[in-house]
């Protein structure tokens, strides 16, 4: 039997964005039915890549051999003629259109007057879509389906248009698991196609359940790559955070000095079973005043989702969230923000920052209406508040008045810091405080931190930084797939404990299993 | 070298690109001053100023209110709606008073600015969508109340709209005083800094924990009121009340001379000397171009030249 | 690809309702109920209306009112006709009143010159003044509803310039073809309203059966995923804009020939009219969703009212705007909570 024809050979490839080597002389090769599996952690590059080989971006350097040939492609619509589908974590299709038209847009069949044929369209939608599990009028609007059906139609389509290499992005976020098995009978039906799959996710399971081969990306290199059954899991997962494995003495290399330590008494913050349909299940997190708890687990495990669930951002079905004993009302940002919760968004350039206001304005967003006295803003009491925490966080700024969209990343992220401590909160929830940020001011945040539970306050550290997080935290409140798998205290808060809990299979055999090895 | 060049001309074209925008407007002003002093005869008398003053007085007023919204990244049609709606609810109750007639109307312009803005905060319908109903209907509102244009016997109104101090009419001070609370209430007020906040990042607003509905209200309720006095005073001049043509093509004015005053339309700046700057020059112009006797035609088609210029030059700044 | 803004403009409000636990994905029932209502409510006002107008003023269902009020529809639906595409793809277009009056102007001061130029004329310079507005909108990046506000202007402005300030009344003479194609009539029906119903039918049949109809949608619906599934964006959006100046301009035309003269201020607000009739006859005013032959029965709806008004007679015409405005209000709030309601399932 001959081997499969090499479908796509990636050499060399690197990308620099501003200030950022995003991809770093990076290799992949690709055999007609491959299903590779394409992981690493935020900022390791694999979104890079991706939009490398999708014509989203042009590459600075390296060659993308497609089918034989040196492509350059221009837009993510040459690609796609070209044969290489992308199937996104958000679907991307209309959703007002009909599920039919979705699927057949740009080649609907026509009849001989040149006026598209309805009646063929719906009838071969219908066809198609059996075959991947869907069976809805397809008449309907998209946006009618489900999202794990909205997801298939962008399947159906991705792979109608003659693709030969199918790039998946994390596919199964939002689809239930029964539609996560109709996907993986197609994945393997494309395999036997002798289409060539590259599968974005983070959730291991189905890592090993449908790819063959592997490429790990760290901090923009490829790491490891090669055939996925020789790699066991706790390797993979090693792999991916660049710990070695028994690694566990502590290192120092972050600022923390891990002397803060929970007083003893009434936790600051309970949020128990907080619920968000597709994204959290029944989460509960406490903090105790001067703790810092750790949420631990990998990209798209619900982190994100519980801080912004406590902080009233994301609206939860059920749970509740008490703040020094009284609950909170559920859903409201002020109402939190009010109780004491400051949240350090993750997504700092759109959610955070003002980006258009001076420093200034940003750091006196939130406390402004305590500085003013019937809506006038007493500009000696801002001065004050602004000169002191731009003292005390260092935030290098040319001048007050300067705009916030024109700072480092790691002033920025001050900046917010300072918006919050300004409202002398009893709970910080910071969601990667320090990620896209410098070494320098990486440190100083890191120490701040420190400070801040040391004077009493109750921190939520969410950090893909696994290093920031063991020396960080207190506890670490491990999440996987919305649910919280295990929690680690004292001791055991190591990498090799993490990674294990994080590698674990089953999320509720993993909570016995760390349970027993607890006691 | 060739890297270089490549790296300085972009430059400084958003360097002259960003200095345009900012100051352009008064260049504008101060080129159209010295034009017209060159060509224009008796172009330099404070007869001839007081004319333009109390004729660009109202659009002022209009602009400021939209400038606010402008801010928040909408937009206000309705203004010359609710200027006509002014017109004819003070016609109505004048019989009563100035006083109670001039409460009347800012009950009705509140009213009408409410549900704009509750349309937009509440429901999240779209700003320009919102305040298209209440254009079509507030017009509507305003001939149904009034339908044909009506001869005002009012002392109190009538020295409202020709009165002056110290030779200065009450209009033109009214549109300033308003202008300066307007400016002071961006720069000083909580209030302003929230506005500015929403516009610029609705998202980071929200989670900052700004009471971002309570803002859009009252700034929809500001601008309807500010459009009211408008309307109150473009009648108390008229000594008429006429909602057939009061206010007509007023919002396109008004955003005009915010947007041609370097107020971006993607909200989260809102700069207030600027539109009245803007409202200034497009006055200025359409006074040269009559002067010359080019008809009104004319005039109309450099105001739309003047827009598109103004929106093109502005395109891409304001976010990031 | 930067990201326009035309969609998503209930994004910042999803803090307000928590979606309901326990209600089952995408009911099937509620979502069809609420595609009837959106996309025949109007018709069952329509009927609604006309029939008690019908039993309530004798003079309402006589052929010769009915007549009347087909052929003084039949101008703003066209208008309204090319609206619609321009909606469905998540724009506006503020300038068809102006070009109305255009070429109403344009067609009479061209009969001067011969039939054919006094056809062509309108549909041309209307149609130019469409291409612009497109070209604003798809290549600039500007948005729709400033720059058909200029368009609005600019366009009055060439119009007024054409008819010395608006003194000049050109007419149509008598007996040319032009004339006859506005006041003649065909079996019963007057020839405006059998040109009308023709281009709905044609409108009806790009819209939906060609696929330049299918890119209209898509790009109303989702601008970016459009573009991705290979829809010529810009190139759509500019040939909606020039379809709507060039049915604005015809319909001004036609009006023309009607009247037998270029009225001059004919058009004012036509395009708040317009953008009513397309919106209550159940278009999405967040593009992406829309019916021809909602158009035409939101125009008949709104000529219908108007109608209903004068013969009531104690009342002024003025009613008609009122009740437009809350129309306009109470579709665009009903769209907005369906909307939001089927987003969250």
């Amino acid at each position: 039997m001959a081997p499969p024809a090499e479908v796509l050979a990636v050499r060399g490839l690197s990308k620099t964005f501003p200030g950022v080597r995003a991809l770093d002389d990076v290799d992949l090769t690709l055999h007609a039915g491959e299903v590779h599996a394409l992981i690493g952690e935020n900022g390791a590059g694999k979104s890079t890549l991706i939009k490398l080989l999708t014509g989203v971006h042009r590459p600075d350097a390296g060659d993308i051999v497609f089918l034989g040939r040196d492509v350059s492609f221009a837009t993510p619509l040459e690609a796609q003629r070209a044969g290489i589908s992308t199937i996104y974590q958000e679907v991307n299709l209309i959703p007002l259109l009909s599920v039919a038209r979705n699927l057949f847009l740009g080649r609907e069949p026509r009849n001989r007057l040149g006026l598209l044929d309805f009646a063929r369209m719906n009838r071969e939608a219908e066809e198609a879509l059996r075959a991947y599990g869907v069976r809805v009028d397809v008449r309907r609007p998209l946006r009618s389906l489900g999202v794990g059906a909205q997801q298939m139609v962008a399947l159906a389509r991705a792979v109608a248009s003659e693709a030969r290499i199918v790039i998946m992005d994390e596919p199964t976020s939002s689809l239930e698991p029964r539609e996560v098995e109709t996907l993986f009978s197609v994945i393997r039906r494309l395999r036997d196609e002798g289409i060539a799959v590259i599968y974005v996710s983070h959730r291991l399971d189905e890592l090993y359940a449908v790819c063959d081969t592997v490429t790990v990306l760290r901090d923009g290199r490829r790491v490891h790559h090669g055939r996925l059954a020789e790699l066991d899991r706790l390797s993979l997962v090693s792999t991916m955070l660049g710990r070695e494995l028994g690694e566990v003495r502590k290192e120092g290399l972050t600022k923390f000095t891990g002397d803060h330590h929970a007083t003893d008494g009434q936790p600051v913050l309970e949020a128990s079973e907080l619920t968000v349909p597709h994204q959290l299940h029944g989460v509960s997190v406490s903090i105790r005043p001067g703790e810092v708890v750790g949420l631990g687990g990998l990209l798209g495990s619900g982190r994100t989702e519980t801080a912004k669930a406590i902080s009233g951002a994301l609206p939860t079905t059920s749970g509740t969230v008490m703040v020094a004993g009284a609950p909170l009302r559920r859903g409201s940002t002020p109402a939190a923000i009010r109780a004491g919760i400051s949240l350090l968004p993750e997504d700092r350039k759109s959610e955070g920052i003002v980006p258009g206001l001076s420093v200034r304005e940003n750091i006196s967003l939130a406390v402004l209406p305590r500085l003013s006295r019937f809506g006038l803003v007493s500009e000696a009491r801002v001065d004050s508040i602004v000169d002191t925490f731009i003292e005390r966080l260092r935030i290098k700024a040319s001048s007050p008045q300067q705009k916030v969209g024109e700072l480092s990343g790691g002033n920025q992220q001050k900046v917010l810091l300072a918006r919050w401590l300004a409202m002398n909160p009893k709970v910080l929830l910071l969601d990667e405080p320090t990620r896209g940020i410098d070494v320098g001011a990486k440190a100083e945040v890191q120490k701040l931190v420190d400070e801040l539970a040391a004077d009493g306050l109750g921190v939520l550290l969410i950090s893909s930084d696994l290093e920031e997080l063991i020396e960080g935290s207190d506890r670490v409140v491990v999440l996987k797939d919305g649910a919280v798998v295990g929690e680690l205290a004292g001791d055991e808060v190591t990498e090799d404990k993490l990674m294990r809990t994080i590698a674990g299979h089953a999320p509720d055999r993993d909570a016995v299993e760390e349970a027993a090895t607890d006691g | 070298m060739a890297e270089a060049a490549l790296k300085t001309v972009p430059l400084d074209r958003t360097r002259i690109l960003q200095w345009l925008q900012t100051y352009g407007v008064y260049a504008g002003v101060a080129l159209l001053l010295v034009v017209n002093t060159v060509i224009t005869p008796h172009f330099l008398s404070a007869e001839n100023f007081r004319t333009q003053a109390v004729q660009v007085a109202p659009v002022i007023i209009v602009a400021l209110g939209m400038a606010l919204v402008i801010g928040t990244e909408g937009v206000d049609l309705s203004v010359g709606a609710v200027m006509a709606l002014a017109a004819s609810v003070t016609a109505l109750y004048l019989g009563y008073g100035l006083v109670p007639a001039l409460l009347v109307v800012a009950v009705f312009a509140a009213a009408v600015g409410f549900a704009n803005g509750a349309l937009v905060a509440f429901i999240g319908v779209q700003p320009i969508v919102a305040t298209l109903a209440l254009m079509v209907g507030g017009r509507g509102l305003a001939l149904v109340l009034l339908p044909q244009l009506e001869d005002l016997r009012n002392p109190a109104l009538a020295s409202l709209g020709s009165g002056d101090v110290l030779g200065i009419p009450y209009l033109i001070l009214i549109a300033a005083v308003l202008a300066g609370l307007v400016a002071f209430v961006v720069r000083r007020t909580t209030f302003g800094r929230q506005l500015l906040a929403i516009g610029d990042s609705r998202p980071a607003a929200q989670l900052a924990g700004l009471p971002v509905r309570r803002v859009l209200i009252v700034v929809y309720v500001v601008c309807a009121l500010l459009a009211a006095v408008a309307g109150v005073l473009a009648t108390a001049r008229l000594q008429a009340s006429d909602p057939t043509s009061l206010g007509n093509l007023m919002e396109l004015s008004a955003i005009t001379a915010v947007v041609v005053g370097g107020t971006p339309l993607t909200g989260g700046r809102v700069n207030i000397a600027g539109t009245v700057a803007g409202a200034v020059l497009i006055q200025l112009l359409t006074a040269t171009l009559i002067k010359h006797d080019l008809p009104p035609s004319w005039t109309q088609i450099a105001q739309a030249i003047v827009i598109v210029c103004a929106v093109y030059a502005a395109r891409g700044r304001g976010k990031r | 690809m930067t990201a326009t803004k035309t969609d998503a403009p209930v994004t910042a409000t999803n803090d307000k309702s928590p979606a309901p636990a326990g209600e089952p994905l995408g009911s099937a029932r509620s979502e069809r109920v609420s595609a009837l209502v959106q996309q025949h409510g109007a018709l069952a006002v329509l009927v609604v209306v006309s029939l008690v107008a019908s039993f309530s003023f004798d003079s309402f269902a006589t052929g010769d009112n009915i007549s009347n009020m087909a052929t003084s529809s039949a101008f703003l639906a066209i208008v309204a006709l090319g609206m619609t595409f321009v909606i469905i793809t998540g724009g506006i277009d503020l300038s068809v009143g102006s070009l109305f009056a255009l070429g109403g102007v344009l067609a009479a001061w061209g009969s001067r010159h011969g039939t054919l130029v006094a056809l062509l004329l309108p549909l041309v310079v209307c149609g130019a003044i469409g291409v612009v507005n497109g070209l604003l909108v798809a290549r600039s990046r500007l948005a729709p509803f400033i720059v058909t506000l200029a368009a609005m202007l600019g366009a009055r402005g060439l119009m007024l310039a054409l008819t010395d300030e608006g003194a000049n009344t050109y007419l149509i003479g008598k007996g040319s073809f032009l004339a006859e194609l506005g006041q003649g009539s065909t079996l019963g029906l007057g020839n405006p309203v059998w040109i009308t119903l023709g281009l709905f039918v044609a409108g009806a049949v790009v819209l939906r059966r060609t696929r330049f109809g299918q890119h209209v949608y898509a790009v109303g619906g989702n601008e970016d995923a459009a573009a991705l599934m290979g829809a010529p964006v810009a190139r759509t959006k500019i040939l909606v804009y020039t379809m709507s100046g060039v049915l604005a301009g015809l319909a001004g035309a036609l009006n023309a020939a009607w009247l037998a003269s270029g009225v001059t201020i004919l058009g004012n607000g036509m395009e708040l009219e317009a953008i009513a009739a397309v919106v209550i006859g159940g278009t999405l005013l967040t593009g992406g969703l829309g019916y021809v032959s909602g158009a035409l029965v939101g125009v008949l709806l709104l000529k219908v009212i108007q109608n209903v008004i004068n013969q009531i007679g104690s009342l002024d015409s003025s009613y008609q705007q009122v009740v437009s405005g809350a129309f306009l209000a109470v579709v665009v709030v009903a769209q907005t909570w369906l909307g939001r309601r089927r987003q969250l399932m």
